[in-house]
């Protein structure tokens, strides 16, 4: 089937299966940054905008993003990068793997809530696992990302 | 990994009735959140996003939550935050995380009547009924006792306002993880009560007579009641035994959240506060 | 040379951010799955649904029918030579027991079939067309009676152990191994106290979050070359070669980024499924786990029961010291015979004052899933059961637990018997216990009777608390290189085969470099690992890279540095002890040589390129240390644990980079978090691992992470590069005992079976008839 879509911005039409997920589209869109993790809907990192709300994209049909917008980190990535380098003050990246799904439902949060405090970020957050930080590192940098937006 | 033949996105809900009718392996989607857990062949996916269901209605004497809401919409819709002490709101927050909520659809949700459904539990503890497309509305109780045996597309589920209060307790073995088990209680203006354990694994069901000890002012009658009357099953989450302790330490704490002389509850400790809203 | 005193230390010591974190936090093409070439075959396994069965027949014709699929290989069609997927060095203790695929499966998951196709649908497709007649072999499931199975899961004639390990193939014994000083028994029973406690610590998952996954091709030299997703660059070229009967110049293995491993990457996994494939058809082959995979059919922590026997005096001196282990190898026995010894070595010499100590293990094999390497390594068993045992002991004598710990240490400048006779040579355990008394209030807040802190109704709190050590390497046997060189445009180029998986080793190497060159890091390039092109290294494992790795560096670069004085001295024309050299020019009075200038020098024939490398084997493995501290509310009615404090105090020697080093202990507490409360391993009635997903498996989520607490409390190590020790693995340790602990302080539930589920206290409190508190 035809699907017509807008990925980061840019209009596409792409043939696709029936039952391909939105994360196998992303990555053949060369979205490096859309990964698998559990395949459950478990762990957050195939993180991804349908329409700026943050989805799974292993679970997501790519079939129902037709005439919607897409936006994957490749597609915010001026956004993301003082949040970027906060994380990468703290060692918060450490494997890296879950960090753009990370940033993608942090970017929302951000977008979404006005000023969240640490409870707040956690439970806004909690869809997105990380094995490797034990998350103070991840939420010691929302802080200081925050605190940074604050006085702008 | 579910396979689809076809993808239809139905122009109207009779439409996408006669989709369904027209063959077995047709099927309504809802969120897709289990699409990578099964196996089946699906000839003909039906999807109802565009038929404006996703509207939750905060109307005079009821409110409408539309078959397509997300999760998320439910947590968030400010009516849902006030009404019936939020327990609509409050049970569907530790389910995975956002962008679940966000996929997740209150339709497929209740119309799938899955045992671990905390949204379930809430619901049938309130004054709600369930809108089929051709089935037309029915109690929520009645339609997970005997569901139409005819296929039918859930459109919206509506509860009634009739001024209740409710308290909703989960019992997790990790915060994001399924219930364990799920207790909703409530009470009307008039002094109706209900009572709901859901996750026993087995679906949501409500506990009469424990409902009639509420009535009666003996929370822990009640309490007993709830673990004696209804049946627990064992799952990788925890033993029968263990369950139906829980639904009696559940249903009491409901009941100490509900008792008019709040200053007496069993939680209202400092130590507790924020536990159970995290 | 800066860096024999830690105040001197210019960039190690010091917080850097990682020198790849703003590539693969930001989605850059980095790891295996984003490198696959085009038109490379999707790789699938087909798996036994039984834990044990031999094949009897298969039949394939249909699926190679299947349009796009490009072979089906069985048992029969792969080549047969017995081989390990751990990652060791070599000659060790690892049996040959695998071959690609057997005639015989061994647990649920153990593939039968591989099938590469050209898209995953045909994959998929063929995979349920192979037709599999078994014959239902009767499994051994229960490790703790394995010896008495009348099954063997071993029954192959062509098994070979490298070398005698105690193994007895016909009873599922692995290995078994003892080790002791002293006369147990006589000293034991002259103990005014005696304890004799059992404990169990379950299969947990190192639940890395990139799957397994590899990709090979042949190069333009004609090698078998995979990209892989592990821990082991050099020792996976070795044993994939070993597999397919290949000399080792022909295959080439590089590690592009790597999504984490915790030693779950330390064992091949996926890589000869691969490789064969490749080797078969002559095609690039990808495989890619899925998650439920990656639970089931890979590998895991270890299963143990562990048998402590302690005698002490009364005040608290621990005497006598027994640990006796058994451990569930699973299907197949990587790392099993090495693990093992670490639950008695890394615990008894805690143990300081010990007049006599044994430690004995066996190891057996069942029908369970595979058992591997998990970050602590055997450690974190033996730390559950002998900490919990000494808690034990302290609640028992009315000790205070810190106290008691403290009575007992090791001596520096003394040798630990118990840890092959090493010496000590440098400790701050107890500065990290008083640190983390403080931290947490301890002496304010510890009651030793429990029900002693109630907060709510039904709710009480508990402190617990236990101490560790891991080691830094493998003393005598790992080898690791390091060599650095000086390029033209002014910049060093530093080759390591150390394999960073996320822990940040490109980045902290750097540093170490960088503190001998008088530079910052990102005048340093560091090269990740192909077997073609980096100095060898056995991998990133046992704690090592900072220690083994990092003297490396140290050597290589001081080496380095040696070489450029002496041209620049030529080149200047001045004694080369009157140079001076600030990381930018060397000066000697007036006359001056940039290092851009020095570069160009050293390539234009004027002098050798300069360039050096440098190997180091440690003679000693210096243990980190780690004191670490739980305070618990247990809710009485429902069993329910709320971590409300977790403090870890850590003895890393220097601590090398301040920010990773800290997010390594985070993560490293955290998953001892998990380990300890909510990752609970369940295993259906055949044989099949219940808890194959992150949705049956819970791995801590950030709302379940309780406040983590660390403080550093630095020793200096005189072997280690700028007096550092390792850090990566002895974070994991200390939560579960520590936390058991606080439970039964707090409410006197006893908790010998990990995770401590809230059903399980539940049961324990009504056990012990605490009714009056329920």
């Amino acid at each position: 089937m035809t699907l017509n879509f807008a990925l980061n911005g840019r209009k596409l039409s792409r043939e696709i299966a029936p039952d391909e997920t939105l994360l196998q589209l992303l990555r053949d869109c060369g979205m490096h940054s859309v990964r698998s993790g559990c395949d459950t809907s478990n762990c957050g990192i195939c993180t991804v905008w349908v329409d700026g709300k943050p989805v799974l994209s292993c679970g997501y049909l790519a079939a129902r993003v037709e005439g919607r917008a897409v936006t994957t980190l490749e597609g915010v990535k001026d956004e993301a990068e003082a949040l970027m380098r906060c994380l990468a003050a703290e060692g918060a990246d450490q494997c890296g793997y879950c960090s753009p799904g990370f940033l993608m439902c942090a970017l929302a949060m951000f977008r979404e809530l006005e000023n969240p405090g640490d409870a707040e970020m956690r439970a806004y957050l909690a869809g997105n696992l990380c094995r490797c930080t034990g998350y103070a590192s991840q939420m010691r940098a929302l802080a200081k990302y925050a605190e940074g937006r604050r006085s702008k | 990994m579910i396979s689809i033949q076809e993808y239809r996105f139905a122009e109207s809900l009779d439409e996408a009735l006669a989709l369904l009718d027209a063959g077995k392996r047709n099927r309504v989607i809802g969120g897709g959140m289990w699409l990578r857990l099964g196996h089946a062949g699906v000839r003909t996916a039906i999807d109802l996003s565009r038929l404006g269901l996703d509207k939750i209605e905060d109307a005079e004497g009821e409110v409408s939550i539309g078959a397509m809401a997300s999760l998320r919409d439910v947590e968030t819709a400010p009516c849902l935050r006030e009404l019936f002490g939020g327990v609509l709101s409050e049970s569907v927050k530790p389910i995975v995380g956002v962008q679940f909520r966000n996929m997740a659809t209150v339709g497929a949700s209740v119309y799938s009547r899955y045992g671990f459904s905390d949204l379930l539990t809430a619901l049938l503890a309130l004054d709600a009924a369930v809108v089929l497309h051709r089935a037309g509305e029915m109690p929520l109780d009645e339609f997970l006792r005997n569901p139409p045996e005819k296929r039918d597309i859930l459109t919206a589920v509506h509860i009634r306002k009739d001024g209740r209060r409710a308290a909703y307790r989960s019992f997790r073995r990790s915060k994001t993880d399924f219930g364990v088990l799920n207790v909703c209680m409530s009470v009307s203006t008039e002094g109706d009560w209900r009572l709901s354990v859901g996750a026993r694994p087995g679906r949501a069901t409500r506990c009469p007579e424990a409902e009639a000890l509420l009535a009666a002012g003996d929370g822990a009658g009640a309490a007993k009641a709830a673990a004696e009357n209804l049946t627990y099953g064992s799952s990788l989450r925890g033993s029968a035994d263990y369950r139906r302790h829980l639904a009696e330490v559940l249903t009491l704490r409901c009941w100490d959240a509900l008792r008019e002389d709040g200053a007496e509850a069993r939680d209202s400790e400092p130590t507790d506060a924020g536990r159970d809203e995290a | 040379m800066s860096g024999q005193n830690r105040e001197d230390l210019k960039v190690v010591n010091q917080a850097r951010a990682k020198t790849d974190a703003l590539s693969i936090m930001g989605g850059a093409p980095v790891y295996t799955g984003d490198l696959v070439p085009d038109g490379a075959l999707v790789v699938k396994l087909k798996r036994s649904p039984h834990a044990f069965a031999r094949i009897v027949s298969i039949d394939k014709s249909r699926a190679e029918l299947v349009p796009g699929v490009a072979g089906v290989f069985t048992w029969r069609d792969v080549p047969h030579h017995r081989h390990t997927f751990a990652g060791a060095s070599y000659p060790g203790n690892n049996p040959f027991d695998r071959v690609i695929l057997d005639e015989y499966v061994r647990y649920v998951g153990d593939p039968v079939a591989i099938v590469a196709a050209e898209s995953e649908e045909a994959a998929e497709k063929a995979l349920k067309l192979v037709k599999v007649e078994y014959e239902v072999l009767e499994p051994v499931l229960d490790f703790e009676t394995a010896e008495q199975s009348a099954s063997a899961v071993h029954p192959e004639d062509d098994y070979v152990y490298q070398t005698d390990i105690g193994g007895d193939l016909a009873h599922n014994v692995l290995m078994s191994e003892r080790d002791e000083d002293g006369d147990f028994e006589a000293v034991y029973a002259s103990c005014p106290v005696r304890l004799d406690e059992t404990w169990y610590t379950p299969a947990t998952q190192q639940a890395m979050m990139e799957t397994f996954r590899t990709f090979s091709y042949y190069d333009h030299a004609g090698r078998l070359t995979l990209v892989s997703s592990t821990q082991i660059t050099f020792h996976a070229r070795r044993l994939v070669a070993m597999a397919l009967g290949l000399p080792q110049s022909k295959v080439r293995v590089v590690k592009p980024r790597v999504g984490g491993g915790f030693g779950a990457k330390q064992s091949m996994v996926t890589e000869v499924y691969a490789a064969a494939v490749t080797y078969l058809t002559g095609k690039p082959a990808y495989i890619q786990f899925t998650r439920q995979e990656s639970c089931a059919c890979a590998n895991t922590r270890h299963a143990f029961r562990i048998r402590v026997r302690l005698g002490a005096t009364e005040d608290g001196i621990v005497r006598a010291l027994w640990v006796d282990s058994l451990e569930n190898a699973g299907a197949y026995g990587e790392h099993a015979a090495n693990v093992i010894g670490l639950s008695g070595h890394k615990t008894l010499p805690l143990y300081g004052k010990a007049e006599a100590w044994r430690y004995t293990g066996k190891a057996v094999y069942t029908n369970t899933t595979p058992g591997g390497a998990y970050r602590g390594f055997g450690a974190t068993q033996g730390c559950f059961a002998v900490e919990s045992t000494v808690n034990k002991l302290a609640a028992q004598l009315g000790l205070d637990p810190c106290e008691l710990r403290l009575r007992n240490l090791p001596e520096v400048g003394k040798p630990m018997p118990a840890y092959y006779d090493e010496p000590l040579t440098s400790c701050s355990l107890d500065r990290c216990i008083e640190t983390g008394r403080r931290m947490t209030g301890w002496d304010e807040k510890y009651r030793s009777a429990p029900f002693a802190r109630q907060v709510g109704p039904h709710r009480y709190r508990g402190l617990g608390m236990a101490v560790t050590m891991q080691g830094s390497g493998i003393s005598n046997v790992d080898n690791c290189t390091a060599r650095i060189r000086l390029d033209d445009g002014g910049f060093y180029t530093l080759s390591i085969g150390a394999s960073d998986i996320g822990t940040g080793c490109d980045t902290i190497l750097a540093q170490m470099a960088a503190e001998v060159l008088e530079c910052d890091i990102d005048r340093i390039v560091v090269n990740g690992v192909d077997t073609s092109y980096s100095p060898y290294d056995k991998g990133s494992y046992a704690s090592s890279t900072t220690y083994v790795t990092g003297n490396a560096t140290v050597m290589a670069a001081k080496e380095l540095l040696g070489k450029m004085r002496k041209v620049a001295a030529e080149r200047m024309g001045v004694a080369e002890g009157d140079l001076e050299f600030d990381g930018d020019e060397f000066t000697c009075g007036e006359r001056k040589l940039t290092l851009t200038e020095l570069g160009v020098e050293s390539v234009n024939g004027h002098a050798d390129w300069l360039t050096a490398a440098a190997s180091f084997a440690g003679h000693t493995s210096p243990p980190p240390f780690v004191a670490g501290f739980a305070e618990v509310e247990v809710d009485t009615e429902t069993g329910e644990v709320e971590v409300v404090d977790l403090v870890g105090v850590v003895d890393c020697g220097t601590v090398v980079n301040r920010a990773l080093a800290q997010v390594q202990a985070e993560g490293g507490f955290l998953q001892g978090y998990g380990m300890a409360l909510t990752e609970d391993v369940q295993t259906l009635p055949g044989g099949k691992l219940a808890t194959n997903s992150f949705m049956q498996y819970k791995i801590p989520s950030r709302l379940d992470a309780p406040p983590i607490r660390i403080a550093f409390e630095e020793s200096w190590e005189p072997t280690g590069p700028f007096g550092a020790k390792s850090i990566g693995e002895v974070v994991i340790n200390t939560p579960s005992p520590a936390i058991a602990a606080a439970i039964r302080n707090a409410v006197g539930a006893e908790i010998h079976a990990l995770p401590a589920t809230a059903e399980k206290v539940y049961g324990a409190l009504r056990a012990q008839g605490a009714d009056s508190h329920v």
